[in-house]
């Protein structure tokens, strides 16, 4: 089943290109661009694993594509994201997040519904392979 | 690419390029340094022809750009390669044409395992522009077999090999110490197909080039104290940490921290522009140079780098 988390990601996976395109739009807005990798792609599991260090004062969208590189070459069968993160006063926060690399397969997730008190509904997801 | 073209005009694209703006400024901006320039030029022709013979479909390769320059403290590397960077960038070798500076601190570290780090943290900034790596001899200590400079030695010639249409290194240092250190590594002495030496400026040389940085800050010296700036040239040569040109704007900065002083300790009424750009001989011959000593501190400032 196809993670549709963060931007773009219901389009096509971008191709390399792209995504060095995209790296460019960020550091031309003075981002710092970090690569982060993960298994658990539950939609509430926020803690991601960081590959590195955030990158500061690149010129070029190549240092980050090295990095993804080797990111890639170890966990070539997780997700993994690029983060942009925008340290203006009073924004400091991540500003574009979006996925670089998937599993060759995607797992599902699954949604269970647990009847309680009554008609009242619970609703939870969980990750199936 | 659809299809490939029939014919360049080297001119035009010598002109459009810009590549003309930047030589004609290093001209211009940089007194002397005459087989310098002409390797500058040199290569630029070649890069131009090659960027020619790539549109034309007859060569796909990057040709190797890395390069050595070699020559005293103060003799224009820094400065030159600045240039180089724009250069490069002008002509399409490099995509931004920045240039990122650095020596061995910024490279090795200090312990196992933070080498590999430090030494791709800057080649990531550097990406896209050049890399000067100031004193590069000290990558290696030969003395110390397990030195992390080895580390960084290697990381590098590997990157110098696999992304050459990336970056551009430029390793800088004494020609002696340089000369040692390819020797020892071979690697490096393949991978660099110009080397540039800077030759030691003449005492005219050092006058011109004073004279040039007053103007570019508007100053300007009476007669006689361009006569004691020829004088200091000369003395200040003989002396322990002579830094060519940095020696002499290291000397016009403090020949203004007098100006200054004297202005302020002297001056009753108002004082018009030509009276705070003017220096005087006094300014100049309150050196120690002249009294047969260096004040220690400019040996200081001027030994290290
Ligand atoms: N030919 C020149 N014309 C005008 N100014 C010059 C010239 N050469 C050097 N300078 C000035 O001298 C100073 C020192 O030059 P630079 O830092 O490029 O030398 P360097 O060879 O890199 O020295 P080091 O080996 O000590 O790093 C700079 O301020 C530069 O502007
Ligand atoms: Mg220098």
């Amino acid at each position: 089943m196809r993670n549709t988390q963060g931007t773009f990601s219901f389009l096509p996976d971008l191709t390399d290109d792209q995504i060095s395109a995209q790296i460019q739009y960020c550091l031309d807005k003075d981002w710092a661009v970090g690569v982060e990798y993960c298994y658990d792609p539950h939609p509430r599991n926020i803690y991601w694993d960081m590959w590195g260090n955030p990158m500061f004062d690149l010129k070029d969208p190549k240092g980050v594509m090295m990095e993804l590189a080797d990111c890639r070459k170890v966990h070539g069968d997780a997700y993994i994201r690029l983060n942009a993160f925008d340290n203006t006063r009073a924004v400091e926060s991540v500003t574009l997040s979006f996925i670089v690399n998937r599993p060759k397969v995607e797992p599902t997730i699954r949604m269970t519904r647990q009847e309680v008190n009554g008609r009242s509904v619970r609703y939870t997801h969980e990750i199936v392979r | 690419m659809d299809t490939l073209a029939t014919t360049v005009d080297l001119r035009a694209e010598y002109e459009s390029s810009g590549v003309r703006e930047v030589l004609d400024e290093l001209d211009r901006d940089m007194i002397g340094l005459a087989p310098v320039k002409a390797r500058i030029r040199e290569t630029a022709a070649l890069l131009l022809v090659e960027k020619a013979r790539k549109t034309l479909g007859l060569t796909h390769l990057t040709p190797t750009l890395h390069m050595s320059f070699t020559g005293n403290p103060g003799t224009g590397k820094t400065t030159v390669a600045l240039k180089m960077a724009g250069l490069l960038k002008r002509l399409g070798y490099v995509r931004k044409g920045h240039l990122v500076s650095v020596t061995r601190d910024d490279l090795v570290g200090q312990y196992i395992g933070h080498t590999a780090p430090k030494t791709k943290e800057v080649l990531k900034r550097a990406m896209g522009g050049v890399l000067f790596i100031d004193e590069a001899y000290y990558l290696y200590r030969p003395d110390n077999e397990r030195d992390y400079g080895q580390e960084a030695i290697e990381i590098l010639l590997q990157i110098m090999e696999n992304n050459r249409d990336d970056l551009v290194v430029i390793l800088a240092g004494y020609a002696d110490r340089m000369d040692t250190f390819f020797n020892a590594n071979p690697g490096f002495r393949s991978r660099i197909a110009h080397h540039i030496d800077f030759p030691d400026y003449t005492d005219a040389e050092l006058l011109a080039i004073t004279e040039h940085m007053m103007a570019e800050q508007n100053y300007r010296a009476t007669d006689d104290a361009r006569t004691a700036f020829g004088e200091y040239i000369g003395l200040r040569r003989a002396q322990p940490h002579f830094a060519n040109a940095r020696s002499i704007r290291n000397a016009f900065d403090r020949a203004r921290l007098r100006q200054a002083n004297r202005l302020f300790a002297a001056a009753e009424g108002p004082l018009d522009a030509e009276a705070l750009s003017t220096l005087v001989e006094a300014d100049v011959r309150a050196s120690r140079v002249f009294s047969g000593g260096l004040d220690s501190r400019t040996a200081e400032m001027e030994g290290k780098k």
